[in-house]
């Protein structure tokens, strides 16, 4: 264990440990809980000047029903969502294929491909920002949820496809060598052998899918116009250009914005994790 | 008591066509749909974008080629060389995250009671967006009723404008990006932290190592992959800065907070004007860029094929 347990340290570096660290805590998350204190005051608060204090009553329900009633917030999630869920789903089941042929089969191009995955992954945005533009006009798909989701669920199977090939790799070959020479189809080694012992790295890239997706915000003002197929994450800028001194709605849209990736986040922590840090212990 | 049959089934010697080729043609068919995805939305465009680059065109009408001009252009642009400059401040910058990160994991690497909820509020701005992350700080930097120049005001008695200062307004996006960047590398250095070979650091302890020289020693050493992953993708996010500079500044005040990404954005697609084949120009050359970083990447990955 580095560094040395504090339960090892004498007596004042225990306690000073067990002050430091709420300290440190508050002081990380100081711009956050500002802003989560702004959204519950009332707008009377700011006009007079108390941005710091403490509110002089807790206007949360007015602020946030506000949000709701003002602006189109509710309908900016649900477009979030109805781009978000299929692309979890899309990435994740194209990449459970391409993982599980770039990390059994022996060819020729294998390893090229992968790199291709991978490299296609890392690339600006902007270097695909207008063929991908021209394509979604030309196509139709162009400011509707559909078009946002083909990209992002085609951009994260580079991603995914990183990690799958990766995770297929440590399960046990035997396995499916044996069950080859039993003779069962390819097919039904993926769908019967492989995939049930996937779960686990389906679940981590799914959290963390859902989390890039819904976090989006380049391709939403790029591929995306008008307030009928808006993420919340372009729609939160709208709101911003038009509350421009209601800080306290703001406040609580972006709260409402941030909160199912964190929902998600605190649900699915662990599966999280071990996505995000994959490679961070070996390799 | 029964016999096992002798004979074997007609079809196992004759085996069909789909049976002879199966583990030839299986990883093809497995790849096709990802890949043809990839293929349109990732592959391709790269090239598309390289060709529109060779090309005035305002996204609509006819392209005209003209040749390089798009590049000789740029090369006599003063937004592309404070965008550059700016792309090289984020870049440096950026790399604080790192050992910042290392720093933070070093000091929640214990075991107290509640540490695992310290642990996931600690990596929390990472979770939020980058648009939230945004309006977060352009909230905290607000030169009136900001945290941040509220206490700055409090302690030096001047009020200080961090987004509307064109010397100070890169380095407070750049700050604000850290925010996130450092949680990241901090879950990274956790991890790393925790499949450390705790038998190694004993042995070093029992031969007096402590502190820093333990450190740098026999724990750095072992936390290899993950400093190599949490430095990549700084390298990765420092050069992506879209979000935050399109949120907080839109590039101003001036145009002082240009980075390529925010100036391509601009010049394609916003109210300047839609030069398609400009900004295809100015993002190739961010692509020039990564590239590198990209081919760094994969020379390593294919070393560790090889040792595999």
């Amino acid at each position: 264990m580095f560094p040395t347990p504090v339960q090892k340290a004498p007596a004042w570096v225990r306690i000073g440990y067990q002050i430091l660290l709420p300290a440190a805590l508050v002081l990380w998350l100081l711009p956050l809980l500002g802003v989560a204190l702004t959204s519950i005051r009332p707008a009377g608060d700011l006009a007079a000047g108390n941005y710091f204090g403490v509110p002089s009553y807790f206007a949360g329900p007015e602020n946030y029903t506000a949000v709701f009633r003002d602006s189109h917030i509710g309908q900016f999630i649900l477009n979030s969502f109805k781009v978000t869920i299929p692309t979890v789903i899309g990435a994740v089941g194209l990449s459970c294929l391409t993982g599980f042929a770039l990390s059994t089969y022996k060819f020729k191009a294998n390893l090229w491909i992968f790199f291709l995955f991978v490299a296609g992954n890392f690339v600006p945005f902007q270097i695909l920002m207008v063929p991908v533009r021209d394509l979604s006009v030309r196509t139709g798909l162009y400011d509707s949820v559909y078009g946002l989701m083909l990209f992002h669920t085609a951009f994260q199977t580079g991603f995914c496809t990183l990690f799958m090939r990766n995770f297929i790799k440590t399960l046990p070959f035997a396995l499916i060598e044996s069950a080859r020479v039993e003779g069962v189809s390819e097919w039904k080694i993926f769908w019967h052998i492989v995939l049930p012992l996937m779960r686990p790295a389906i679940a981590a890239l799914s959290v963390l899918i859902f989390t890039f997706v819904w976090n989006d915000y380049f391709w939403a003002t790029v591929l995306v116009q008008g307030d009928h197929a808006m993420p919340v994450t372009a729609g939160l800028l709208s709101l911003k250009g038009r509350w421009v001194s209601a800080w306290q709605l703001v406040s609580a849209g972006s709260i409402v914005a941030a909160l199912p990736p964190v929902a998600m986040f605190f649900l699915m922590q662990r599966h999280f994790i071990a996505g995000l840090t994959l490679g961070a212990t070996k390799g | 008591m029964t016999s096992t049959p002798l004979t074997l089934p007609v079809d196992a010697a004759r085996p069909s066509w789909w049976k002879r080729n199966q583990l030839r043609l299986a990883p093809w068919l497995f790849l096709a749909p990802g890949m043809i995805m990839f293929a349109i939305y990732v592959i391709a465009p790269i090239f598309q974008s390289i060709w529109i680059s060779f090309y005035d065109w305002d996204g609509l009408g006819p392209k005209k080629w003209i040749g390089l001009a798009n590049y000789t252009e740029l090369w006599g642009d003063e937004s592309f060389y404070t965008s550059l400059k700016n792309n090289i401040a984020w870049l440096v910058l950026y790399m604080l995250a790192v050992p910042a990160g290392l720093a933070v994991a070093l000091f929640l690497n214990q075991t107290v009671a509640g540490i695992r909820l310290y642990k996931s509020l600690f990596f929390f701005p990472f979770v939020i967006s980058q648009v939230v992350v945004g309006l977060i700080f352009t909230w905290f930097y607000a030169p009136d009723f900001g945290l941040l120049s509220g206490l700055i005001r409090w302690l030096t008695g001047s009020n200080v404008a961090i987004l509307a200062d064109d010397r100070l307004a890169t380095y407070g996006i750049i700050a604000a990006g850290l925010w996130p960047q450092i949680a990241y590398c901090m879950i990274l250095y956790l991890t790393g932290l925790n499949n450390i070979n705790s038998e190694q650091v004993e042995a070093a302890r029992m031969d007096g190592a402590r502190g820093w020289k333990l450190l740098w020693n026999i724990i750095l050493p072992q936390l290899g992959p993950a400093t190599f992953i949490a430095v990549v993708v700084t390298i990765i996010g420092a050069l992506r800065s879209f979000d935050l500079v399109s949120i907080m500044t839109q590039g101003g005040p001036y145009g002082s907070t240009r980075v390529l990404s925010y100036f391509m954005f601009e010049q394609a697609l916003s109210e300047y004007g839609y030069r398609m084949g400009y900004g295809a120009a100015i993002a190739v050359v961010l692509f020039l860029i990564m590239m590198v970083f990209i081919t760094i990447f994969i020379a390593r990955m294919i070393r560790q094929e090889r040792d595999a």
